[in-house]
């Protein structure tokens, strides 16, 4: 294992954030069994108070989940010199089986935080906590996908074998050769068409549903689609662009200073997007509740308004990147 | 707006309430800005030490070729060096002369190296300022060592290095050819290691291959994995200090804790004359984020201020023996300033966030009390 302080943050911070989470759901699992509105006990009562903790702790779990998306990515940025064969963190995460899907569980259970939080403000605007059942149900998922996470991410900073000479004297040898990271590299152009296309899919029908309050899971998913086509377009399209290099097509280097942080908020404008989106799918079903039938569509519109602001961002980012660089390509 | 117009209300409510409870919030936030003072000198100073060796290692040369006999390290034949020309790709190869001496009045080790071009006559040689310190000698002066056939060589002084390189060139003598030859008994023909440069640097994994084909009996050592051991070696050193006070924060932690769970019986009857007059759980709890948000901005910016001044500015006296880890000749290093956002955030990870978590469940606790309970 290497001993770096940025490991040392990201694991106690994991693992703080998996003690409170499980704390969380061990209350969850109560509210699941025993939640009566009907009744006045003290157990009600107190199920009712935890719900505000549990609340607090997801929407402090959502911020730290963001912090340490970008502080894995900057710590394996880091060890990267000290990997043989790594050049930046798409070397150092390929160091070993486990640095990937560490990486994908942190993105996934950002998002997963997110749609959980949107639903949990959807619920609280109700007098009757229509949802309750549901959102506690999704929370046992979520705690254990985090576990999951925390566990990948153990593995993989104890399985980092540097291949580092110990001291000057020692014997330094290294069959250099663990080739870098092979990202799936997709034809250029193809991507391109299809980032534009649900780009404007996506916004196209944001502003309908915006405008005329339907058409909210269309847009949910046009937009999902467009979470994943966009990655692959940072990959394939859009990177290069940045670097100024047809060949470079890393997604992590733009995070660095030598491209002005850019990496920052094209990541921000991407999770944004992506999840908001995710939440405008997961509430809308319950349009339908009763008690739900005067808030969903007030909410959905402020969620529409956030992710077509994230896709647009994204969207001026990208073109900005792109018509401003010295490289071009056809 | 409202929405804005609702926090700023709550910040501002918070903020007097902490101000009415002056002494237990400063208290709270001394603690918190010596951890983030703590952790920060640590971190900011093993970033600068890791600058540094970079800063020096870039002018290294890119691969340095020993003689092995026996497994330990002895005298390079000047034959290996054409040789070593002649392989595909290498560049510039030539000897090295420089070796160790033990001198007994400052029981220290100076380091003796014969540069590339040396304008001094014979005789004469360039010293660091950690040796003209512990000499009490300046230039112009006579230094006496002893041969490596005890008779007395004199030296002269002919400048001192400036305080810039003073991390390396410290203890580093500088002499010319003639002279070392005659100190230390090294024959010629023999040189002490071989530095060469490579033509292509995505070659030097196959050059070192080949040169130990071409000469079994040595071992390459490249520039590129000695930077990586020096990452090793501060982030390491970096980590263990970490670990060390790892209790500290601990401590920190569990006051945090118990500032937050022991509430006055005076904020308890604030919460409640609050929820009296309408405000809701999660006002209140929304209050108590920003009194934490507050608490910690406030210390954790304090902490780094006073973490980069002690790094920085008075080159980090309660720490620098410990991470430094060099040998006693270096009393005098001030690093360069620098920092770095990384370090910023693995800091406010490893103090803010475990502050965040101790007070959760108070905050909470304290949010859902009920007004009736706590006026009555």
């Amino acid at each position: 294992m290497i001993f770096d302080p940025g490991v040392l943050a990201l694991l106690s911070g994991s693992f703080l954030v998996v003690a409170t989470l499980l704390y969380a759901s061990w209350y969850g699992i109560r509210i699941l069994r025993r939640w009566d509105l009907c009744s006045g006990s003290q157990l009600q009562l107190s199920l009712e108070r935890r719900t505000y903790l549990i609340a607090t702790i997801m929407a402090y779990a959502l911020g730290f989940q963001l912090l340490s998306l970008f502080l894995f990515i900057s710590t394996a940025d880091r060890l990267s010199s000290l990997l043989a064969g790594a050049m930046c963190a798409a070397g150092a995460l390929n160091a070993n089986k486990w640095g990937y899907p560490a990486l994908i569980l942190k993105i996934v259970n950002f998002m997963a935080a997110g749609v959980w939080l949107i639903i949990n403000a959807t619920d609280n605007s109700a007098y009757d906590y229509p949802l309750i059942k549901k959102k506690y149900m999704l929370l046992v998922p979520i705690t254990a996908l985090i576990c999951v996470e925390a566990a990948f991410q153990t593995m993989y900073f104890l399985r980092l074998k540097p291949d580092i000479i110990t001291s000057c004297c020692g014997a330094l040898f290294s069959a250099a050769s663990s080739g870098a990271v092979r990202v799936a590299v997709l034809p250029r152009k193809p991507v391109a068409a299809s980032f534009y296309f649900c780009m404007a899919l996506t916004l196209t029908t944001g502003l309908f549903s915006y405008t005329k309050g339907k058409g909210a899971y269309l847009f949910s998913l046009s937009s999902s689609v467009l979470f994943g086509v966009s990655i692959l377009a940072l990959i394939n399209y859009i990177s290069p662009y940045f670097y100024e290099l047809p060949t470079h097509h890393c997604p992590f280097c733009i995070l660095h200073g030598e491209y002005n942080f850019v990496g920052y908020p094209i990541y921000l404008a991407l999770l944004t997007g992506g999840t908001t989106g995710l939440g405008i799918g997961a509430i809308s079903p319950f349009s339908g509740v009763k008690s739900l039938q005067q808030t969903i569509p007030k909410f959905r519109k402020e969620l529409i308004l956030i992710c077509l602001s994230s896709w647009l961002a994204l969207f001026a980012i990208s073109a900005w990147g792109i018509l401003f660089s010295n490289l071009r390509m056809d | 707006m409202s929405r804005i117009e609702r926090q700023r209300n709550i910040i501002d409510f918070t903020l007097s309430s902490l101000l009415r409870r002056k002494r237990k919030t400063i208290a709270l936030i001394l603690v918190y800005v010596l951890i983030v003072f703590t952790l920060g000198s640590v971190l900011l100073f093993t970033q600068a030490m890791k600058k540094e060796a970079s800063l020096i290692l870039a002018g290294a040369p890119e691969m340095v070729v020993q003689r092995m006999t026996a497994g330990r390290q002895s005298l390079f034949p000047v034959g290996y060096i054409d040789k070593i020309r002649a392989i595909k790709g290498v560049g510039a190869a030539r000897g090295r002369l420089w070796g160790y001496y033990f001198d007994p009045r400052t029981r220290s080790n100076f380091t003796f190296l014969v540069p590339k071009v040396f304008e001094a006559k014979p005789s004469e040689i360039v010293v660091g300022r950690g040796i003209a310190r512990s000499l009490d000698t300046s230039e112009d002066d006579l230094l006496y060592f002893r041969a490596f056939d005890g008779t007395r060589t004199a030296l002269r002084i002919r400048g001192v290095f400036d305080h810039r390189s003073e991390l390396v060139a410290s203890d580093l003598i500088l002499i010319g050819e003639r002279d070392f030859r005659r100190l230390f008994g090294v024959p010629e023909g023999y040189s002490t290691d071989a530095v060469l440069e490579v033509k292509n640097s995505k070659e030097l994994g196959i050059i070192a291959f080949k040169i130990t084909q071409v000469l079994p009996d040595t071992r390459p050592i490249r520039r590129d994995l000695i930077l990586g051991t020096y990452e090793a070696v501060f982030n390491w050193r970096g980590g263990m200090a970490l670990v060390v006070l790892s209790g500290a924060v601990l401590a920190f932690v569990i006051l945090a804790w118990d500032k937050a769970t022991g509430l006055s019986a005076e904020e308890r009857r604030e919460i409640g004359i609050l929820k009296a007059i309408g405000w809701d759980t999660s006002d209140v709890l929304l209050m108590k984020f920003w009194e934490s948000a507050a608490i910690s901005i406030t210390s954790f910016f304090a902490g780094i201020l006073l973490a980069y001044a002690h790094v920085f500015l008075a080159s980090a006296p309660l720490f620098a023996a410990v991470l430094k880890g060099w040998s006693v000749l270096y009393p005098k290093f001030r690093p360069a300033p620098f920092i770095d956002f990384y370090d910023v955030a693995v800091l406010f990870f490893i103090t803010v966030v475990p502050y965040a978590a101790a007070t959760l469940v108070p905050s909470w606790r304290a949010a859902t009390l009920d007004p009736d309970e706590v006026m009555r």
